[in-house]
C-alpha cells in the first residue's frame, strides 16, 4: 500500500502510517515519531498490553511479532496492521483523545487468541 | 446502520400486537414473490456456535447440550425442510488431530437429527487456522448456494480467512451468482460473523464486509442470517435485516456492554439460560418469514 492510499484510508483524530523497519534491537525514535513505545505480539499476549499516554501526545508504537502473522487492530481509532513476524512495525498514533481505546489482534492466531488484545490509557 | 431491539423490530415491522415470536425479517418489507412451481410454506431450523470441544466453567454440560438440542428439534410436531448449523460446530485447538476429532465427533452426534437435509458451514474456530482444510474433508465446501421452494440461499465464509474476510475470489463468486437472481428474488444469505460492524473491538465485523453488503444492497428481498455473537440479535443496513443466533455451548454478553466479551456465566438457577435455536418459517407465495426462538431445554 502506497503511503497515499494508507493515510487515505485512515482519517479521523488519529493518524497511523505503519511502517517496517527490519531486523532486530533497541528501536529508536525518529523525528516526529513521539515517545516510542515497543510491544511484543506473541501467541497470545502483546506486551505490555497496558500504555498509559496523555491527551494530545503523539506515540508510535512499533511492535515485534515473533510467531505469527498477527495483527494490531484499535479500531475505535481507526487505525490496524498486520504484523508480519521477524520485523518491527510502526504505527505513528498523534493528538491522542482522552479514552480508553482497546486494541486486539485481529488475525485469528490460536486457542488464545481471543484474549489477545490490550488497552490505550489516555488521560487529561 | 442502526441497532434495532427486539421490541423496536416488530414495531417497524407491525408485528408488535401479540406476535412475541414473530418478526418480518427484510425490514418491513416482502420476499417478492416465489416464482417456483414448488412454493409451498415451509420451515428451516438455525443451530448455531456449538464450540463442540470446549471445557470450561461456562457450561458444566459441554457434551450434553447439543444432544438436548437435538432432542428438542427431534421432537417439534412437524420436521423442518432442513437445518443449518452457522459455524463453530468446533471449538478451536492449535493441534490439527485433535481438530479432526472434535469434527468427527460432532458430525456424528448431528447425524442423530431426524432432518436428512443438514447443510454446514464454518465458523474461525473451525477454519482459521488452516483456512478450512479440516472442515472441507468432513463437511465439505466452506461456500455454497442451494434452492428450496423457490427461495435462494447463499452460504457465504467470511471465517477461513485468518483475517476475516471473504476475499476477492469469493466476492467475484457471489457477484456472479447474484446477477443471475432477479431483484426482486427472495434470497436468504448465512454466514458466520456479522458483515457489518457490530463491535469491531470485539472482533464482531468482517474485515470485507462493507463490500459484501454493497453487493447485496440491489436485492431488495435478502435476509441475514449468522451467528459468532452468541446471542439473539436484529440490525438492518438499510433494507437488509441481519439476525445472529444463540449458541448451544455459552452466551456472549451484549454488544459494546461490557470491555471485554468474555463469556457470561453459567446461571445453576436457571441452567442452559441464554442457549437456544430458531425456528425460521418461510410463506414463498406471500413473501414473508418469521422466526420462532426455542430454548434447549423447555422451562
Amino acid at each position: 500500500m502506497k503511503r497515499r492510499d494508507v493515510l487515505r484510508c485512515l482519517g479521523g483524530v488519529a493518524v497511523a502510517l505503519p511502517l517496517l523497519e527490519l531486523g532486530v534491537g533497541h528501536v529508536r525514535a525518529a523525528e516526529g515519531e513521539g515517545r516510542v513505545i515497543e510491544l511484543e505480539a506473541r501467541r497470545f499476549r502483546y506486551t505490555p498490553n497496558e500504555i498509559h499516554a496523555r491527551a494530545g501526545e503523539t506515540l508510535t508504537l512499533a511492535i515485534r511479532a515473533v510467531d505469527f502473522v498477527h495483527g494490531f487492530s484499535m479500531p475505535e481509532l481507526g487505525l490496524r496492521s498486520d504484523l508480519p513476524p521477524g520485523r518491527v512495525t510502526r504505527i505513528r498514533v498523534a493528538d491522542l483523545p482522552v479514552g480508553r481505546w482497546t486494541f486486539l489482534c485481529d488475525n485469528f492466531c490460536g486457542e488464545g487468541h481471543e484474549e489477545m488484545n490490550g488497552m490505550l490509557i489516555v488521560e487529561a | 446502520m442502526n441497532s434495532i431491539d427486539r421490541r423496536r423490530f416488530l414495531e417497524l415491522c407491525g408485528l408488535g400486537g401479540g406476535a412475541v415470536f414473530a418478526s418480518a425479517l427484510t425490514g418491513c418489507s416482502s420476499l417478492g414473490t416465489a416464482k417456483s412451481a414448488d412454493a409451498s410454506d415451509f420451515y428451516f431450523v438455525q443451530l448455531s456456535d456449538v464450540h463442540w470441544g470446549f471445557r470450561g466453567p461456562e457450561n458444566p454440560d459441554p457434551i450434553g447440550t447439543l444432544p438436548k438440542a437435538i432432542a428438542a428439534v427431534n421432537a417439534l410436531p412437524r420436521q423442518p425442510d432442513f437445518i443449518v448449523f452457522t459455524g463453530d460446530l468446533t471449538h478451536t485447538t492449535d493441534d490439527p488431530e485433535e481438530r479432526r476429532r472434535r469434527m468427527a465427533e460432532f458430525k456424528g452426534v448431528a447425524a442423530g437429527l431426524k432432518v436428512p437435509t443438514v447443510h454446514f458451514m464454518p465458523g474461525e474456530h473451525d477454519a482459521s487456522l488452516d483456512r478450512g482444510a479440516a472442515f472441507q474433508e468432513y463437511f465439505g465446501a466452506t461456500h455454497y448456494t442451494f434452492d428450496h421452494k423457490g427461495i435462494h440461499f447463499i452460504v457465504l465464509d467470511n471465517v477461513s480467512d485468518p483475517g476475516a474476510r471473504v476475499g476477492t475470489e469469493q466476492l467475484e463468486w457471489l457477484k456472479a451468482d447474484l446477477e443471475r437472481q432477479d431483484k426482486d428474488a427472495p434470497i436468504v444469505l448465512f454466514t458466520h460473523r456479522p458483515l457489518f460492524d457490530l463491535v469491531p473491538k470485539w472482533d464482531w465485523a468482517t474485515r470485507d464486509g462493507a463490500q459484501v453488503i454493497a453487493t447485496l444492497m440491489p436485492y431488495r428481498n435478502l435476509t441475514v442470517f449468522y451467528g459468532h455473537i452468541h446471542q439473539e440479535h436484529h440490525h438492518l443496513t438499510g433494507h437488509i435485516a441481519h439476525h445472529s443466533a444463540k449458541s448451544l455451548m455459552f452466551p456472549l454478553p451484549a454488544p459494546g456492554s461490557q470491555e471485554k466479551r468474555t463469556p457470561l456465566p453459567w446461571n445453576p438457577a436457571v441452567p442452559y439460560q441464554g442457549l437456544g435455536f430458531r425456528e425460521v418459517d418461510a410463506e414463498p407465495r406471500t413473501a414473508h418469514l418469521a422466526i420462532q426462538e426455542f430454548p434447549v431445554v423447555a422451562t
